[in-house]
């Protein structure tokens, strides 16, 4: 009872002021919907907030004609205009705005659906890794993995498809959700506008690190990107030794293109140390935690098929450390 | 026949959402099969769908007038509850008729997809 109305009133406000501050800083960011980078997902954030002022407008009448009914309209109206109350209000109204909407959300689906793109992208989504082909010219396969980079102002056409549940890929700040489902192939066009590190996430839960599974996106200048994807198509060149990271059956999962290390099973590793991210978006691919990776991954990831190395001598597994180091 | 009926039964009653049904089934179904074997039939299903759609609503429109009829032409206000023979006809006719409204609009936003998407896949 201390405070007065007015200081009240004065603190409410201030926290929904504060609130609201949140909430907005929410919207922006590498992974939001909100904050569209390409094309799609500008169209995808314009239906949200057309849908969302219509919302807001059924919203406002509907309290506003219960507030009429309590407040001012004291005298019962006879059952002939109650049932046309009912009807306009209740029935035509609806379909009407209803109708509208769905126009106008449909209206998009050839849009989202156009084009022939010239890059085209396989995704393989497996339990929790993203298994990443570019396919050029020729066709000219360029594989990697957990690691999407786009360039800005092209269209892209992703192939998606799944070798083992259901997943789904999801970049909001470039577009809307795909599914990936096996033995279907999808396909998702991305026009991405704006150069920067956004994140993609598995959207549909496929298992125990389901929440785990996720990649960096990367929009680069055409040019820039053109350069890159010239060095992904070059084999490794590994400066370490190879010894350890063979003998301890590395490459039985594993791919290093030019060298003894050719399985399918696990992420191509031609160039590991060029990518930002490790196992999937788990954490930033720094030595320390590709250490940690490497020796503990069944604690960091559970349920991946990868056994964990921790109890290899040090002086091995510092072996295989620098091997890696050395995949630019 | 399910129309020209004197009286309003549960048959009647269910004509409306079976249009609607079976339409809903054409669509879906036809989309699916042309999509899957030659997607060069897809310009004829969408015109294919815009038959079906005037057929269903053309039926949806029959069923509409007879359960107008047999609601008494709107003369009696529901509801419709007493245990009257005449109550219940007016009340199952009055039923019918809302049922009308919705699978009519049920049947057009089935169809308006087949308006917007002119290829399979993609
Ligand atoms: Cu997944």
């Amino acid at each position: 009872m201390g405070a007065t109305p007015d200081r009240r009133r004065r603190e409410c406000s201030a926290g929904l002021v504060l609130g609201a501050g949140f909430l907005v800083s929410a919207c922006g960011g590498p992974q939001s919907a909100l904050d569209p980078a390409g094309e799609e997902a500008a169209e995808i954030a314009h239906l949200f907030w057309v849908m969302l002022a219509g919302a807001g407008l059924v919203w406002a009448l509907v309290v506003g004609a219960a507030v009429f009914g309590g407040r001012f309209q004291r005298q019962p109206i006879s059952d002939r205009a109650g049932l046309r109350l009912i009807l306009w209000s209740g029935a035509f109204a609806p379909t009407l705005i209803l109708a509208g909407l769905l126009i106008y959300g449909l209206r998009l689906m050839p849009v989202l659906r156009a084009a022939e793109p010239a890059l085209r992208i396989e995704i393989s989504a497996e339990q929790y890794w993203w298994r990443i082909t570019y396919v050029g010219a020729g066709d000219v396969r360029i594989e990697t993995a957990n690691e999407l980079r786009l360039p800005a102002g092209r269209a892209a056409e992703l192939t998606l498809d799944s070798v083992d549940v259901i997943h789904s890929l999801w970049i909001p700040s470039l577009g809307g959700k795909m599914d990936m489902i096996p033995g279907r192939t999808n396909r998702l066009v991305l026009r991405p506008q704006r150069p920067g590190t956004y994140r993609g996430v598995c959207a549909e839960f496929c298992g125990t690190a389901h929440a785990l599974m996720a990649f960096p996106v990367e929009v680069m200048p055409p040019a820039d990107f053109d350069a890159w994807l010239v060095r992904q198509a070059a084999p490794a060149t590994p400066g370490g030794d190879e010894a350890a990271f063979l003998a301890n059956g590395c490459g039985g999962c594993h791919t290093v293109r030019g060298t003894a290390a050719t399985g399918t099973i696990g992420p191509d590793l031609t160039h590991l140390a060029g990518r930002s991210s490790l196992g999937a978006g788990l954490m930033p691919n720094t030595p320390g935690n590709r250490r940690r990776f490497v020796a503990d991954v069944e604690r960091l990831k559970p349920g991946v098929r990868m056994p964990s190395f921790g109890m290899l001598a040090p002086a091995e597994l510092d072996a295989i450390l620098a091997y890696m180091e050395s995949l630019r | 026949m399910l129309f020209r009926r004197d009286t309003a039964n549960m048959w009647t009653l269910i004509t409306p959402p079976t249009v609607w049904a079976l339409h809903f089934l054409f669509c879906y179904v036809a989309a699916a099969i042309v999509c899957a074997k030659d997607p060069s039939w897809l310009p004829g299903l969408r015109l294919a769908i815009a038959g079906a759609t005037l057929l269903a609503l053309g039926l949806i429109l029959l069923a509409g007038l007879q359960a107008h009829r047999h609601w008494g032409f709107g003369d009696d206000l529901p509801p419709h509850d007493e245990a009257t023979d005449e109550d219940r006809q007016h009340f199952l006719g009055f039923a019918t008729l809302l049922l009308v409204g919705l699978s009519a609009v049920a049947v057009l936003f089935g169809a308006l997809p087949a308006l917007f998407i002119t290829e399979c896949v993609r």
